[in-house]
């Protein structure tokens, strides 16, 4: 068992404990907590995978920044208390059921797919996920997109800003 | 040869993404199921990535998509948690069972 072996598994376990984890605590201030954990661990699976600016990016931008304000508006609101009022047990079930009938149909249909079958992603190989590489191809085949997402970023503050203004 | 099999990879990230999914029907507070919707989001970041490792490890369009998922979901916060605010001015609470009013 190699190294990337045991950190992919321990990665693994971890994102999925504190993933059950934020829907399990009551507490909102310890579901974003836990949220931040998987974050730091999806991180850890870019960085096994070759994907460096990607797992910064992604610290910094969830971690950093929208956890952040997740946490203010919690504080802000006063929701740190256990304030979950009632809890329908049917809806938990149909929940469960439902999400795990989809579950086991796409895992069944990735088990059965033999394209994917016995294959493994390529790790520590190349630099192609650093920062250079990436600058180079964004500017190139992907400035379109890049300058459509500012105009969606400056939307999206106007709209923040017209939507919590008081009236 | 040390990789890791891609179906095991791709089942932490169904598993994420059914998580979020158990998460946005069960909770109730608009807060929660948000944090759900970004378990989702990024369970989708990583199949992108991990497709585009395994199918082509010298290009750089999964990981676009992955940056661009991650600066929308940015956006959407922003949205989202301003209507959250504004639902708890008018509202005092952020359960979405006391904003029914659209649905009559």
């Amino acid at each position: 068992m190699s190294t990337s072996e045991i950190l992919f598994w321990f990665l693994s376990v971890l994102a999925l404990f504190s993933a059950v984890m934020v829907l399990v605590s009551k507490n909102p201030v310890h579901s974003v907590l836990w949220l931040i954990v998987v974050f730091f661990s999806i991180s850890g699976h870019y960085l096994l995978l070759n994907a460096q600016f990607l797992a910064i990016v992604n610290i910094i931008v969830y971690a950093g920044a929208i956890m952040v304000l997740f946490l203010f508006v919690i504080m802000l609101m006063n929701l740190n208390r256990e304030s979950e009022p009632q809890k329908n047990v049917w809806m938990k079930l149909f929940g469960v059921i439902s999400g795990g009938l989809l579950l086991t149909i796409f895992v069944s249909a990735f088990r059965s797919s033999a394209d994917i079958f016995d294959k493994t992603a390529q790790l520590n190989d190349g630099d192609v996920g650093l920062i250079k590489n990436l600058g180079k191809v964004l500017f190139d085949q992907y400035a379109f997109p890049f300058e459509i997402s500012s105009v969606l970023f400056l939307s999206a503050m106007v709209g923040a800003v017209v939507i919590g203004k008081k009236e | 040869m040390n990789g890791i099999p891609v179906n095991n990879i791709l089942f932490v990230s169904i598993a994420l993404f059914f998580i979020g999914m158990y998460g946005l029907f069960t909770r109730r507070n608009m807060i929660t199921m948000l944090m759900s919707l970004e378990l989702i989001l990024n369970s989708v970041n990583i199949n992108f990535v991990v497709f585009n490792k395994y199918l082509y490890p010298d290009k750089l369009d999964g990981l676009f998509f992955a940056i661009f998922i991650i600066t929308i979901a940015a956006a959407e916060a922003a949205v989202a948690i301003a209507i959250i605010i504004n639902l708890y001015r008018s509202h005092r609470s952020i359960d979405v069972e006391t904003a029914e009013e659209m649905k009559y």
